[in-house]
């Protein structure tokens, strides 16, 4: 387990954590990255918070980037895929991207908003939420051999 | 005036919106690979499994647990003049087939939607497309799903 990195780890989910408490507590918002992402689009009512909160994310991971150069990989290029699929890497990840894409649209959720929100409000859509996309992304790494 | 172009309003967003990206830097999990080291539970009898995720999540969800109860205890926000709590509490089909569709999207890539944005900071190749196609999925699914608690209410019925 050379790669586990639990201090790092629990810190930076602390952090994650004090920004969804935040928002929720300033502005009554759910920090749920899809929720604000995909709202974006018409018909989105308050537009100018999310489009904030989201640059200021990218300024946030690259002001960290910067302070701690060594302490995580900066990733140049995403994950290949799998060699038995001969459609090459940019198709997988079309299809990962459609596939993330709708299915926290018509789930609400991802892993900020169902996994750490949706949790730690106790919301029962949320646990059966979690339990679902944890154990299907399991089986589909597992099943693709993508590691 | 409109509360959400309140400057303290947009503060607390962009503030909460920095934390949120120096938090997914710091956890490692802007690295797809690192998160799908993780969900590689074929790697456990080898030693190679990576269990950092669930530090992530513990903790985030511990800090969040609390926030929540001070917030019920002040009965509203700072900004607003009440929580946008998801009031639609059914288990339906979208939610567990979307969940579903994520949980294959997330496998496939180790990518999920902070992270996709948080990625911008270091621009790797192919994720543009990426985004291009989060975007395009999102949509889609708001055209399958109308959004709005009353329509997701008689659609459960």
């Amino acid at each position: 387990m050379d790669s586990f990195t639990p201090v790092p780890a629990a810190i930076g989910g602390a952090l994650i954590g004090l920004s969804a408490a935040i928002l929720w507590l300033g502005n009554g918002r759910i920090a749920g990255i899809s929720g604000i992402f995909g709202q974006l689009l018409p018909p989105a009512r308050t537009v100018v918070w999310r489009l904030v909160f989201l640059v200021f994310l990218v300024g946030g991971t690259f002001v960290a980037a910067y302070l701690f150069p060594t302490l995580t990989v900066h990733p140049a290029t995403l994950v290949e895929a799998p060699k038995w699929f001969s459609a090459g890497t940019p198709v997988w990840i079309i299809i990962s991207g459609l596939l993330t894409g709708f299915g926290t649209k018509i789930g609400n959720g991802c892993t900020s908003g169902h996994g750490v929100c949706g949790l730690a409000r106790l919301s029962t859509r949320s646990f059966v939420a979690v339990g679902v996309f944890f154990v299907v992304a399991i089986i589909t790494v597992t099943l693709t051999g993508i590691v | 005036m409109n509360k959400s172009l309140n400057l303290p309003y947009l503060a607390v967003a962009a503030i909460a919106g920095a934390i949120f990206g120096a938090g997914l830097y710091i956890s490692g999990m802007v690295n797809p690979l690192k998160v799908l080291r993780f969900l590689d539970f074929t790697a456990i009898p080898s030693g190679g499994w990576d269990p950092s995720l669930a530090f992530v999540m513990l903790t985030a969800v511990i800090v969040m647990f609390i926030a929540v109860r001070i917030g019920k205890r002040r009965g509203a926000p700072m900004f607003d003049t009440a929580f946008n709590e998801p009031e639609f509490n059914k288990i339906d089909t979208p939610l567990v087939a979307g969940a579903a569709l994520f949980g294959v999207g997330w496998g496939m890539s180790g990518i999920c939607p902070g992270p996709a944005i948080s990625l911008i900071a270091f621009w790797p190749q192919d994720l543009l497309i990426y985004l291009l196609a989060l975007f395009v999925g999102s949509y889609g699914g708001s055209i399958i799903i109308p959004s709005g608690r009353e329509k997701r209410l008689a659609l459960a019925r």
